[in-house]
């Protein structure tokens, strides 16, 4: 059963072609990364995905085309790159706007409501912070919060922008853990874009590697991480380490040895 | 675990209902004959058609009290409570605290309309009903309107909207400058105007003002989660399964022609649209949920007590209340935030 399937999925922002023709085809739970150098629509890819801009071509959600945005925000989550944190939010308020695609606009909470919020902070380890403002949080307490947010919106796909930018690495693995943790308990699809090739390598089933608005390559992680590929579409000089649980990108420094 | 996600609780709006009622019963109370707090809640009482109460005061005491401030007050109230609702929503449709409910032309519009009833003498009385009010309210809407058009040329961003109501609001002033240098003799009736007064010489303006008040308090009721959602910016409100664009249409409809009708009745009050929502979001925290329902009775209140400070200080002579809200607020403003730990923007 396909989770998300994209046919010849296009989008033109400001009259600039941005994606050509995308085809993606994701398998429920499974979790694919979308790597890329930057511009090279990883956001936007996403951004279409969510319907939040105009595309051309065909998006369909587990098997079927949906135009409402209500609708679409019961079946598909989104953890933005740089969330907007209003002033003065507390946790508990911020978690329950997760919550809004299942009430609507003008709708209360219901205990529903109530009990998958606190399911959700007890989960990710937030309950001790829901009397705090969430810009008063550091950054990794943050990005559980705003992936707390997404969860309570019990969608069964999560999207991704860049979920450890800013996190130390640490934290980086932290995030990418639980999530791994999530989307095994409640069987998620993932789609996450990643810039750091080796934890992209790392967690998640297949990597799509875009590149100029197209899926050049698409596979496992050593398919598609090798020194060549990411010479040709990165511009960088590396060297790949194979390791049992994945492959290690490390640049590869010029020779420094005196002449 | 106990988990409450913000509301509007009962001291909040005990504290929001004290402050109203000490307002009306100060500006029902206080001035040239001087009533005492009891007798001014008999009195009220016995204004309501179908109770009856003894207030203990003279037939002439009653009648100040019922005939002459009460329309006042509660023209105090209407104007207040709808700038400050106003101004609220304004600020949470556009995300941004310095947006007042004059953000897109309303009050120039107002001005300009309200020199030219008084520059060609339609509101001395001639006629059946003043144009003053109306030709304000007419001149308000009708920059509103021009603000969204070109907003809406301009590619129907947030920002561009707010920078056509700017453009509006000056090309419309420079309409009114000229208009009021073409008549000099008018100069002091229409400053005086453009100053604001809340008097009232019966129930015609607090009337006329009722029908939009009550819009404009439904819609931004209504709308108050809606504006806690947009807190986040349209792009994760979008994700969240909501149309920002249509809650903030709807929204700053409503909020344009509450301030619009405000304006037509009461002159060019400033500063109520920006501070009163800043002190409650100071004190009671950020939450549209909290906030539209605190300006309303907070906004109500501060313009009673505004206008009873016009009315007294200088007595006989009253100063425009225009000047009283801002040399009361601005202190008061500044202590709020001195003593306010919380950070709101």
């Amino acid at each position: 059963m396909p989770s998300i399937t994209t046919d010849g999925l296009s989008v033109a922002l400001g009259g600039v072609p941005i994606l050509h023709g995308v085809d993606l085809d994701i398998g429920e739970g499974e979790w694919v990364n979308i790597i890329g150098p930057n511009g090279s629509g990883k956001t936007t890819l996403l951004r279409s995905l969510l319907g939040t801009i105009g595309y051309e071509g065909r998006i369909e959600i587990g098997g079927v085309v949906i135009d409402k945005p209500q609708d679409r925000a019961r079946v598909l989550a989104y953890v933005p790159q740089s969330p907007v944190i209003p002033p003065g939010m507390y946790v508990v308020d911020y978690v329950m706007l997760g919550r809004t695609p299942h009430r609507g606009v003008f709708g209360r909470d219901t205990d529903t409501d109530v009990a998958v919020a606190i399911d959700v902070l007890n989960r990710l380890d937030l309950a001790r912070f829901v009397e705090r403002e969430v810009r008063s949080l550091s950054g990794g307490e943050r990005q559980r919060v705003v992936l707390a947010r997404a969860l309570a919106q019990q969608a069964d796909i999560l999207l991704l922008d860049e979920p450890t930018t800013a996190l130390d690495l640490g934290h980086q693995q932290d995030v990418l853990d639980l999530v791994d943790g999530l989307r095994r308990e409640r069987g998620l699809t993932v789609i996450a874009t990643l810039h750091d090739l080796t934890l992209a390598a790392r967690y998640g089933d297949r990597i799509a590697l875009l590149a100029d608005g197209r899926i050049v390559v698409s596979g496992t992680p050593s398919e598609v991480l090798t020194a060549e590929v990411i010479a040709e579409h990165f511009g960088a000089t590396v060297r790949i380490i194979d390791e049992p649980d994945g492959p290690v990108i490390v640049p590869a420094t010029p020779d420094r040895s005196p002449r | 675990m106990a988990i409450e996600p913000t509301r509007l609780r009962a001291p909040a709006l005990g504290a929001g209902f004290a402050a109203l009622v000490v307002a009306v019963v100060a500006g029902l109370g206080v001035g040239p004959v001087g009533i005492a707090p009891r007798a001014v809640l008999y009195a009220l009482v016995d204004a309501v058609p179908g109770l009856s109460a003894d207030s203990g005061l003279s037939s002439i005491r009653e009648a100040i009290v019922q005939e002459v401030r009460l329309p006042r007050v509660v023209l105090g109230l209407l104007v207040g409570a709808t700038l400050s609702v106003s101004g609220a929503a304004y600020q949470g449709a556009f995300r941004n605290p310095l947006v007042d409910p004059y953000l897109l032309g309303v009050a120039a519009g107002a001005g300009l309309g309200a020199t030219i009833a008084i520059t060609q003498n339609l509101g001395d009385g001639s006629g059946l009903v003043d144009l003053v009010p109306l030709s304000a309210f007419a001149g308000a809407l009708f920059a509103v309107v021009l603000s969204y058009g070109a907003g809406y040329i301009g590619g129907r961003s947030t920002a561009s909207l707010v920078l056509a109501g700017v453009a509006v609001a000056s090309f419309l002033t420079a309409c009114q400058t000229y208009v009021l240098q073409a008549n000099s003799d008018a100069f002091r009736e229409v400053y005086s105007w453009i100053l604001g007064r809340v008097a009232t010489s019966g129930w015609s303006e607090p009337l006329l003002l009722l029908p939009y008040f009550v819009v404009a308090v439904a819609v931004m009721l209504r709308y108050r989660r809606a504006l806690d959602i947009l807190a986040v910016g349209d792009e994760e409100a979008q994700a969240l399964g909501i149309d920002p664009r249509r809650v903030r249409i709807h929204v700053v409809v409503a909020a344009s022609l509450g301030a619009a009708a405000a304006v037509s009745v009461s002159g060019l009050i400033g500063f109520v649209g920006i501070i009163v929502p800043h002190v409650v979001r100071l004190v009671f925290g950020t939450s549209y949920r909290v906030l539209i329902p605190l300006s309303i009775l907070f906004g109500g209140a501060f313009m009673v007590l505004a206008d009873l400070a016009a009315r007294t200080l200088v007595e006989p002579a009253e100063l425009p209340i225009g000047v009283v809200t801002a040399f009361l607020g601005a202190p008061f403003f500044v202590v709020v935030l001195r003593t306010s730990r919380r950070e709101v923007w």
